[in-house]
């Protein structure tokens, strides 16, 4: 087996007093799509943030590639092949799309940045109908399809993905989702996302993560997890 | 709408509107300006009764809001009721002064004015009508837009024939005013704005205490030339480093701030600089400041009536107006280097980061940018310019003291950024042409003595002039005048996007 690409080993974060995460550990292997479900206040996101040292872990060890990224600063990080589409989307509002695009490739200069470009506007179409609007005005998927298309930019090892279907049309959800797929499948990209709409999440994982309470509670195939009686009954029924 | 059909309904509906805004003026002046205690001969608390003031609140209020309500069409009533409510509010300002004016003329011309406004108002045509004329006018603008190239060109030959067709027309005596009060005054105002604009306009940091890099900048020119005689042109540059330098000083401790807490701070930072200036009298000066700094050369060619002087050497009659003309370029270019620097940097890496640090610093950051340079190299950038300003200011005035350099400067200069629309360089020039322009237009206006008496004198109405102007622009044009942002990269054709389409900017 393949040393991990993203590797999170007993990592506890605190918002002053509380206690937020405790203890988790977590393997993100190259070429895998792990996800990561969980309740509202499960502390998926931070999860998501501590990778990225905002907040720091306050105890355990986080490697990215073999090396200790746990006391780096943010930028550091992203420096090193770790890209996020942040909880929330934060495309830059009176940016045009082009702009918020250029920005995302600001690690690697602009060596592929007219290429990568290419590829992006191929990838999501509706962003190069676009390309000269404010990132403010577009609708909240065409937003997600920015935010990812930012984060993809930089060439990463490994995208993390914060909550990518937040507020869309499951159409819109779909098509995001299948992107995800396809970029796994053709490019070997390797995915880690947060996810809260746990049935299209693990549809997708090859494997998966189930936090509750800033612990990780289950792990496991995606689709085993998504035929286990328990993982239907806390975040599947009801619709998905 | 229904009332489109009847002008007359939408101008009662106003008129009830008004009506209703000025009772609750009336409420709200009735218990802070209706009573006053004051001594009188006896030093006894006497109530002094002032209902003339309520009445006047009330008036300018009313007629304030009639003309906010005024329909598109309907220019020449809204203005005719701002004008209105300007001479209302002018006539109660003399009278809270004890400015002896003379009752009914005033009066009588804000009635005819209003009047007027209000008949114009009644008579416009449907609101219908009014939307098309604001569609016209969107479609001027947007035309104005793409000729803003041809524009700009303009404005910069206007500038530079300005001073000789000045002297031209006026001659040495008459033109010294306009060059030095408006000219110099006005570009020095734009060159900070610009400055600042970096700062606040791009980079999103709210800064309150810009002027103190421009006493930085002139302190240091003033010290060094006087202490120990260096040249203006050895000076400059240094003056720059000087104030960058602590514009990273101020930098470095507030890294971690925005909004409203990095404006505190750097209020603060103000004004510690300038308590600095005055009590450390051993360098400084103190109060007094530093006096018979060395004026400007043409490059080491004294303005001076001699043999080695300017005139002489080019063969002109001496006169003390070729200084005022040499200063009057210097600070032309100083801020045509401020605006070059600003536009070739906003399409540059760094000037992007900024962009993207005032829209969204958490993205910025885990998309790799290195957030503290970036905002230290904002801060220091800016600083620098204002203490180029400040070597300039200190050369042209030569004489230099705290006083200069107190919070309403900055906030003036915070002003004219603002009011010009955050991050826009034409907007930012306008703005400082129409504020400083402006109010030094205010002494120009002597012909109102012979309305309001001879007590009356312009000049003292221009912080009612700056606040009509912020209120005015708080209602039509809240993110500026120049609001559209042109983006950085584009294919081939610029597409500025007007700013009603983007929600405000936060902090």
């Amino acid at each position: 087996m393949t040393a991990p690409l993203l590797s999170m080993r007993g990592v506890e974060t605190r918002y002053g007093n509380i206690l937020a995460l405790r203890g988790v550990d977590i393997d993100v292997e190259p070429g895998e799509i792990v996800a990561m479900i969980g309740a509202n206040g499960a502390g998926k996101s931070t999860v998501m943030m501590t990778v990225f040292g905002d907040p720091r872990a306050s105890a355990g060890s986080i490697t990215f590639d073999g090396r200790d990224i746990t006391r780096m600063a943010t930028h550091e990080i992203a420096r090193l092949g770790l890209a996020q589409s942040p909880e929330g989307r934060r495309v830059f509002a009176r940016m045009s799309v082009r702009e918020n695009l250029r920005m995302g490739a600001a690690v690697n200069g602009s060596a592929h940045y007219a290429e990568d470009l290419e590829k992006m506007f191929a990838i999501f179409p509706r962003l190069k109908e676009r390309a000269d609007q404010r990132g403010g005005t577009l609708s909240g998927g065409e937003q997600q399809m920015l935010a990812i298309a930012r984060a993809l930019m930089s060439r990463p090892r490994l995208l993390m993905l914060d909550e990518p279907s937040l507020g869309l049309a499951p159409l819109v959800v779909k098509l995001i989702f299948d992107v995800i797929a396809d970029l796994n499948k053709r490019q070997g990209l390797t995915v880690f996302l947060v996810e809260q709409n746990a049935y299209h999440a693990l549809r997708l994982a090859h494997r998966a993560y189930v936090l509750v309470n800033g612990a990780v509670s289950m792990q496991g195939a995606g689709r085993d997890l998504l035929a286990r009686p328990e993982i239907r009954a806390a975040y599947l029924e009801g619709g998905h | 709408m229904p009332e489109a059909a009847k002008p007359g309904a939408g101008a009662l509906a106003a008129l009830k509107d008004a009506g209703g805004a000025a009772l609750v003026a009336a409420a709200l002046s009735f218990p802070i300006v209706a009573l006053a205690t004051v001594e009188d001969i006896n030093q006894k608390l006497v109530l002094e009764q002032r209902w003339s003031w309520v009445v006047g609140a009330a008036a300018m209020v009313f007629v304030g809001r009639l003309a906010t309500r005024a329909p598109g069409a309907a220019v020449v009533a809204r203005w005719a009721l701002f004008a209105l409510a300007a001479v209302v509010a002018a006539y109660f300002v003399s009278a809270s002064l004890d400015i002896d004016a003379d009752w009914p003329a005033p009066l009588i011309l804000a009635v005819i004015v209003g009047a007027a406004g209000f008949a114009a108002l009644a008579l416009s045509a449907p609101f219908s009508a009014a939307s098309a004329a604001r569609a016209k006018q969107r479609a001027l603008r947007a035309d104005l837009a793409a000729r803003a190239g041809l524009l700009r060109f303009a404005g910069l030959a206007a500038l530079v024939i300005f001073p000789l067709f000045a002297l031209w027309l006026l001659g040495p005596q008459g033109s010294l005013k306009w060059i030095n009060n408006y000219g110099i005054q006005i570009l020095i105002y734009v060159m900070l704005g610009w400055g600042l604009n970096i700062v606040v306009g791009l980079a999103g940091l709210l800064d309150l205490g810009y002027v103190a890099f421009y006493a930085v900048g002139a302190y240091t020119y003033a010290l060094l030339s006087t202490t120990y005689g260096w040249s203006f042109w050895i000076c400059l540059p240094l003056a720059g480093i000087f104030a960058a330098c602590w514009g990273i000083l101020l930098g470095v401790p507030v890294l971690r701030l925005r909004g409203d807490y990095l404006a505190i701070v750097t209020l603060g930072f103000g004004e510690i600089i300038r308590v600095v200036l005055i009590n450390w009298s051993d360098l400084t000066n103190g109060y007094a400041g530093v006096s018979s700094i060395p004026r400007v050369t043409f490059f080491g060619v004294p303005f001076i009536d001699d043999d080695s002087g300017f005139a002489a050497r080019f063969g002109l009659e001496f006169s003390p107006i070729h200084r005022t003309i040499f200063l009057f370029y210097l600070i032309l270019a100083l801020a045509l280097l401020t605006n070059a620097a600003t536009l070739r940097l906003r399409r540059l890496p760094i000037g992007r980061a900024w962009e993207a640090l005032r829209e969204d610093e958490i993205a910025c950051r885990s998309l790799g940018i290195n957030t503290v340079n970036t905002k230290l190299t904002a801060f220091a950038l800016g600083a620098g310019f204002a203490g180029f300003a400040g070597a300039f200011f200190a050369v042209r005035q030569n004489f230099v003291s705290p006083e200069s350099f107190t919070f309403p400067e900055s906030a003036t200069i915070l002003a004219i950024v603002v009011l010009g629309g955050m991050g826009s360089q034409l907007g930012v020039a306008a703005a400082a042409f129409a504020l400083i322009g402006g109010m030094e237009m205010l002494r120009e206006l002597d012909f109102l003595k012979q309305i309001f008496g001879d007590g009356f004198d312009p000049a003292q109405y221009r912080m009612l002039v700056f606040g009509l102007a912020m209120v005015t622009m708080m209602i039509w044009k809240p993110r500026g005048v120049v609001s559209s942002r042109a983006p950085s990269i584009f294919l081939k054709t610029r597409a500025a996007v007007s700013g009603d389409h983007v929600g405000e900017g936060r902090g």
